[in-house]
């Protein structure tokens, strides 16, 4: 298997994405904006979007492998929308190439509320972004 | 709709803006602009006599009913049961005690999964529904035919979202028990022919229940005309509240029914050696049920019945037609279900598109529309793709909520492409 590689909690850090944020005055620029996230995020080899991986959301799916190299977890992570995607990578900007530690003391509700993509994260969306954050989280304990 | 309910008289000709006004939900904006709500295959909205009534009766008669010795009680158990009564007039059945409640659709369709098909399903008998209908009217039979050893039994549907008569037909023998079809189809808003589907169930001595989840806000239902066995829909996609639904199935056969859930009200006598079930209605209907509910659907239907259905059906023939044309002149758009047949449903795809991203990005120009595979997961499958996103429309919606669909449409495709 390939390892994951990607900007997004390594070149691009949650405090980047809130400072690009700021700028912006519409949604229009905003939502631009995190779906051009989603383009950076480099694609999981379609081998392996399997059901193992597969974080079901009602409305659109989303692939999920995390990797523990011992000190840090890294994450392939995928979907099938460009929106969710985006929203992947702005997660992976918070959670990826972190200590299991730095995701458990990371608050990622505080950072979706800054950004005002809060309602993303609510269960009702169906998205699996939610999902995909709980995983996150509970691998972190595993490692922690 | 229906008009043989009693209230005041129809006002006609059909002003949709006037109509709105009956809605207060419609005033509502969405970040600082207006509401488009094209959702209403999975809710309609309530008018302001529905919340009326509702706010009414816990004002000023709430009280269990059916047993009651005073007032509040005798009046709740008059609204109650004058509801039902609506409810009768509405489908034109024979009796009000053909009328059962339930919290909705599912129920009504899992009370007959558990009742009629667990005491006439038997191993090598089988069950028909076709690849077209909601999860609700799949599970209860899957689960019945694996309990009973039956055969679940799944009639073809086209390309173009029609289901495949001779198909169906070949499906029927001497051992079909029952026939569970939409009338319409909630992912695609195919009209089935249903009168057709019942006589040829009947011909073999099946049963046939219709889900009318999709159909009964759109035009007068009348089961007598339909001879189905069992006619099922919820509430609130009748401009009532949620919680609500009707199962309404033809007396003969709910009496020979064994009783569904057990406890209060269902019962006639009790002791610890037997119990009697109580008569129709009741039997069927065990602990409080959702008076509340039953009052405020009562309510939605008395507000049909000021509309005049022939205008009612005129204006939704109209917005269907209209954003279809918008639809076809639409670059890179491809319309999911296109039966000669079709109700208020709009399903379509755009190339290069998620449906998901399409609903988010709307969504934040006011326009509500559902997205993903609309609980219908198989006929998803079978046309290959996730899901679509769907707009339905309801007789309060209006040719600029149209344009404001394709205007942001636009914009969706100018930001995802």
């Amino acid at each position: 298997m390939s390892e994951p590689s990607q900007p997004f909690g390594d070149t691009i850090t949650s405090q980047d994405l809130l400072e690009d944020l700021a700028f912006f005055d519409t949604w229009e620029e905003r939502y631009k904006y995190i779906i051009d996230l989603g383009k950076q995020l480099p694609s999981m080899p379609e081998e392996l979007k399997t059901e193992e991986r597969l974080v079901r959301g009602c409305q659109s799916q989303v692939w999920l492998e995390p990797v523990f190299d011992g000190q840090n977890l890294r994450f392939w992570v995928d979907s099938d929308a460009f929106i969710v995607k985006g929203l992947l990578a702005v997660v992976m900007s918070a959670y990826n190439h972190q200590s299991p530690g730095a995701i458990q003391s990371f608050d990622i509700e505080h950072f979706f509320g800054q950004i005002d993509l809060l309602k993303h994260l609510s269960p009702t969306r169906g998205n699996g972004l939610r999902a995909v954050v709980k995983r996150i989280q509970s691998l972190a304990d595993t490692y922690a | 709709m229906n008009t043989s309910t009693t209230a005041s008289a129809p006002t006609t000709p059909f002003d949709v803006e006037r109509i709105r006004e009956d809605f207060p939900i419609l005033k509502r904006q969405i970040d600082a602009q207006p509401l488009v709500y094209l959702d209403n295959g999975a809710t309609t909205q309530k008018p302001q006599s529905v919340l009326d009534a509702i706010e009414h009766y816990y004002q000023h008669y709430n009280s269990n009913v059916h047993r009651g010795a005073h007032c509040l009680s005798d009046e709740a158990t008059h609204a109650f049961e004058q509801a039902r009564e609506k409810v009768r007039a509405f489908l034109n059945a024979r009796h009000a005690h053909e009328i059962i409640w339930t919290k909705g659709t599912t129920e009504s369709i899992n009370l007959v999964a558990a009742s009629f098909g667990k005491a006439e399903v038997q191993a090598g008998d089988n069950v028909v529904i076709s690849a077209m209908e909601h999860h609700s009217n799949i599970v209860p039979w899957q689960m019945l035919c694996e309990q009973a050893g039956a055969e679940l039994r799944i009639a073809p549907v086209n390309a173009k979202g029609e289901l495949v008569f001779d198909g169906y037909s070949a499906l029927l023998d001497s051992r079909t028990r029952l026939v569970a079809m939409a009338h319409v189809s909630n992912a695609l808003g195919t009209i089935n022919p249903v009168k057709k589907i019942v006589e040829a169930a009947q011909a073999v001595g099946a049963k046939v229940l219709l889900d009318g989840a999709q159909a009964v806000s759109h035009w007068p239902t009348d089961v007598q005309a339909l001879d189905c066995d069992f006619y099922v829909f919820s509430s609130h996609k009748l401009f009532g509240p949620t919680g609500v639904g009707i199962l309404y199935g033809k007396e003969a056969l709910l009496n020979t029914m064994p009783p569904y859930q057990f406890g209060g009200e269902m019962i006639e006598h009790v002791s610890f050696k037997r119990t009697l079930f109580n008569q129709l209605p009741y039997k069927f209907e065990a602990g409080t049920p959702n008076i509340a509910g039953a009052i405020g659907l009562g309510a939605a239907i008395d507000y049909l019945s000021t509309l005049e259905s022939t205008a009612v059906m005129a204006h939704e023939a109209e917005l269907i037609k209209y954003a279809h044309e918008r639809a076809i002149a639409f670059d890179g758009l491809t319309i999911v279900g296109e039966a000669e047949q079709k109700t208020s449903v709009l399903s379509f795809l755009i190339d290069g598109t998620h449906p998901h991203d399409v609903g988010t990005l709307l969504d934040q120009m006011g326009v509500a529309v559902r997205t993903g595979h609309h609980c219908a997961m198989p006929i998803m499958e079978q046309f290959g793709i996730p899901g679509t996103v769907r707009a339905s429309f309801s007789f309060y919606n209006t040719l600029d909520e149209v344009d404001a669909l394709f205007t942001g449409l636009e914009k969706v495709r100018s930001m995802l492409l």
